[in-house]
């Protein structure tokens, strides 16, 4: 908890950011590795369905507190990688280490709760549920509360309960959509639903958030909104690995960038040096004159 | 037929004219959209909501005291007399409603769709009868004792049916559910310590008796036997409220609404619809019980698939996913044959055509009221609801709260 004080004042001047948010949402996470230390290993990650081989051989680390861009033309395998990382595709072959642990075969909510939460390209929201209601399921992640003590309504139930009210505003205030708390979440515009899905992953307490696509079909000026949000995440403490389309939000806002294409890895480094490398120019950007920056 | 995801209503011109209409009346600040194209009732949730608790409580109160008296009333037109006695009609009606209130756990919750509920009923009614007849070669325990060993009992039972069924998904869930009913109906049938059709007479009942030495429990004096199962079923209501208000409700309705997506927000997708089984099979082998205690007789004939089918209709028609939606469509379908005696060898046409117009018109239910996932959420969304100056008094508020926790 040395941490949070620094946090705090480091976000004291940011409009919109609640700074209770780094505190309430750190309180528990408790990382192993040094900032700039290998928090994610992906080794040798290999998928295959029948005979589509969707992940060939694909290795690359996230570093702690870095933003990590995995970009690629449609069907190149970014979103498999994904899937795979966080469980829900049983990879054919190779690792995937969340601080030296292997996370192969393990269930995918234990993965959630070792650490790696995401949101979905295709929105996933509970839209009976309210948009408050969505993040304390995410906030539930953590709790402990077992069916008895519900039932009964244990001192622990209620400060569960409690808690979670307030840190669902702060994490609804921190992606700011705190004033349509009470609304179904299928109700909500477009727009918020994206948020509310980082807010509920970032409920979880995850060590590194991934997030498919968050801006699909976001204007620009949203999409500059969501670079902020993306870059505030960061400075709270996570680490972030972002899969995108539009070659703006990820030049602008990664650290490094992953490139895939055809289920193979082709490039690995900085953005300034992936805009330049020939082979993805080729692969994904098409001509070289391409605005990207 | 996916309690899941539901067709949404048609929208003919008549549901819309009401819908403006409600909105032409009014609707409580703050209330959703959502709510007011809800149908007939559709603002009475929001603003229920909206009522201080006291007043909550008041009202409840009075409902409570209402229901109690019920039997002594009898109001004219309601009764079910001459044909049936009401007393023990309101003990059937409100078993029905126990039994729906139970499966709304299963159905509305976590959005299983359980066509072998009948099975726990059964179950329950078994443990009773055998623990407490006559005719019964085992052990024999008091009549109220057998009441927490009928649930645990048909707990297990569900547990046991749920392990291997649970990954099962929407219809193939159903389909075996379905079988899970009838193996418990034909064993009782082939087995012979469980009698089969002879079944069991002089199944117990509480102990007392009245001036004369008559038992107070007696199977034809419906008041008591009313009383208690009224009694388990306002216990039985707060629980289950308790439990929709708390981490376990929010992960039924998470897993209902999206199952991958709430096993990836670290719900522990098997394990919480385990429990909804659980749970659920416990309150059906309770509402077992008491049917069988009350009856005094249980043998294989009254556990066909056609009643565990009229479960399901009751949740559905009361509006899955409302407790007190359940209760509704519990008693009414317990209700109607016993009501109308003249059309009761119809009742399968009658709750079909019922159940196929709400399906058009109030794809939700008759109470669809949204249930309430957050013990400590009325405040916070009053908040929200206030607007901006609430707003903004409430982040002046919040580091104080912050560190007061």
């Amino acid at each position: 908890m040395t941490e949070s004080t620094e946090e705090t004042g480091r976000h004291a001047g940011i409009p919109g950011v609640d700074t209770d948010v780094a505190e309430a949402a750190a309180a528990e996470r408790d990382i192993a590795v040094k900032v700039g230390d290998d928090l994610v290993e992906v080794k040798n990650l290999t998928m295959k369905f029948g005979g589509l081989l969707a992940l060939d051989n694909i290795s690359f680390t996230i570093k702690r507190g870095e933003i990590l861009g995995l970009i690629g033309p449609n069907g190149a395998g970014k979103t498999t990688c994904f899937n795979a990382m966080t469980g829900v595709y049983k990879p054919t072959g190779g690792q995937v280490l969340l601080e030296g642990r292997v996370l192969n075969g393990v269930k995918q909510h234990k993965i959630t709760r070792a650490g790696l939460a995401r949101t979905f390209q295709n929105i996933r929201l509970f839209g009976e549920m309210t948009a408050l209601e969505n993040v304390v399921v995410g906030l539930d992640a953590r709790h402990k509360t077992s069916v008895i003590g519900a039932l009964l309504r244990l001192p622990r139930h209620i400060r569960e309960e409690k808690s979670s009210i307030e840190r669902g505003m702060a994490l609804l205030e921190f992606v700011g959509i705190a004033d349509q708390a009470a609304t179904l979440s299928r109700h909500l515009p477009y727009g918020s639903q994206r948020r509310l899905e980082i807010a509920r992953a970032l409920a979880t307490d995850p060590k590194v958030l991934c997030l498919d696509e968050p801006a699909a079909g976001f204007n620009p000026a949203e999409k500059e909104e969501l670079m902020q949000l993306i870059r505030t995440i960061r400075d709270d403490g996570y680490t972030v690995l972002l899969i995108e389309h539009d070659m703006k939000l990820v030049m602008g806002v990664t650290d490094r960038i992953v490139v895939l294409e055809f289920g193979k890895k082709i490039a690995d480094d900085v953005p300034s040096v992936i805009r330049e490398d020939p082979k993805v120019v080729s692969a994904y950007l098409g001509e070289p004159e391409d605005d990207f920056a | 037929m996916s309690m899941v995801d539901g067709p949404t209503p048609l929208h003919t011109a008549k549901g819309d004219q009401a819908a403006e209409n409600r909105e032409a009346v009014g609707t409580p600040p703050g209330s959703s959209a959502a709510a007011v194209r809800r149908g007939w009732f559709g603002g009475l949730g929001e603003k229920w909501q909206a009522l201080p608790r006291q007043k909550q409580w008041a009202f409840l109160i009075i409902v409570v005291i209402l229901a109690y008296l019920l039997p002594i009333i009898n109001p004219p037109l309601i009764s079910t007399e001459p044909g049936n006695d009401f007393a023990l009609a309101c003990q059937t009606m409100a078993v029905w409603a126990l039994v729906a209130v139970g499966l709304n756990i299963v159905i509305g919750y976590a959005g299983l769709l359980d066509l072998g509920y009948i099975a726990f009923f059964a179950v329950g009614s078994y443990v009773t009868a055998m623990l407490t007849s006559s005719d019964s070669t085992f052990l024999k325990i008091p009549y109220l004792w057998t009441i927490p060993v009928a649930m645990a009992v048909t707990m297990f039972f569900g547990v046991l049916l749920g392990v291997p069924t649970l990954r099962l998904r929407g219809d193939y869930l159903a389909i075996v559910t379905l079988g899970f009913g009838e193996i418990v109906r034909i064993l009782a049938t082939i087995i012979p310590a469980m009698k089969g059709q002879v079944g069991f007479q002089n199944v117990g009942h509480p102990p007392g008796t009245d001036a004369s030495g008559v038992p107070i429990f007696a199977n034809s004096n419906g008041t008591p036997w009313y009383w208690l199962t009224l009694t388990i079923l306002i216990i039985v209501l707060l629980l289950a409220g308790n439990l929709e208000r708390s981490r376990v409700g929010r992960n039924w309705i998470a897993i209902r609404e999206d199952e991958d997506a709430a096993e990836t927000m670290g719900v522990p997708t098997f394990k919480y619809k385990v429990w909804a089984f659980a749970i659920g099979a416990g309150v059906g082998g309770l509402s077992g019980a008491l049917m069988s205690g009350q009856v005094g007789f249980v043998n294989n004939q009254k556990f066909d698939v056609v009643t565990s089918v009229l479960f399901v209709a009751a949740v559905v028609l009361g509006g899955a996913g409302n407790k007190v939606g359940a209760i509704l469509g519990g008693a009414l379908v317990a209700y109607i044959p016993l009501r109308f005696t003249a059309i009761a060898d119809y009742k399968y046409l009658i709750f079909g055509l019922a159940l196929v117009l709400i399906m058009i018109y109030r794809a939700h239910g008759l109470l669809a009221a949204r249930q309430q996932l957050l013990a400590y959420g009325r405040n916070a969304y009053a908040a929200v609801r206030a607007g901006a100056d609430a707003k903004a008094a409430k982040t002046k508020a919040e580091p104080g709260t912050e560190a007061a926790s």
